[in-house]
């Protein structure tokens, strides 16, 4: 069963420069938000942004994450 | 699955899409959401009174299948709009909450 660190850590790997808060929504390991900060997301629109972070983790959303809520934005 | 029926579906997910200015895909229906995300975002939609079709994709998986091949999106709900997806639940949410969302439905704002 992933863990919020461990999603944490993916997304971080997968996307150069991002960094991720992800925190266990309701504590049974299967509901996560993440906010994910990332340069990568300058001039991309919110569909993309998310996909961006949706196909790290490809067919385990939906299946063993159930729900993983994102709110993504740029770098201040 | 034959192929045959794959692509029906696909040509009736896609011909909704088309056929529908605002059209939800979601769990369950408008008055009996399946889902919380389903639930909030049907409340969006309704708060700003934005008459919408919705699908229930729970009846059959394949819908579900099909559907996210089209939108390469991998949640339910999924909200289009004149086509194009708008979103699921976190960008609806984040969309009604700036007034982007009413904005895209076209539909006016009333005064809290």
């Amino acid at each position: 069963m992933p863990q919020a660190e461990e999603i944490k850590q993916r997304i971080e790997a997968a996307i150069p420069g991002a960094s991720a808060e992800v925190e266990d929504w309701t504590g049974g390991g299967d509901h996560f938000k993440a906010t994910v900060t990332a340069a990568a997301f300058v001039g991309r629109s919110r569909i993309e942004q998310h996909r961006l972070v949706y196909e790290i983790f490809g067919a385990e959303i939906g299946g063993p994450i159930h729900a993983l809520s994102l709110k993504t934005q740029s770098p201040q | 699955m034959s192929e045959n029926e794959q692509n029906q579906i696909r040509d009736a997910i896609g011909q909704a899409i088309n056929e529908n200015e605002v059209i939800l895909f979601m769990k369950g229906t408008p008055d009996a959401p399946a889902c919380g995300f389903s639930a909030r975002t049907v409340a969006a939609l309704q708060s700003l009174q934005a008459p919408f079709a919705a699908v229930d994709v729970l009846p059959d998986p394949r819908i579900r299948e099909e559907l996210s091949a089209i939108s390469q999106w991998p949640t339910i709900p999924q909200l289009f709009v004149k086509g194009e997806l708008v979103g699921g639940c976190d960008i609806v949410m984040e969309m009604y909450e700036s007034g982007e969302l009413a904005q895209t439905l076209g539909v006016a704002v009333a005064s809290p």
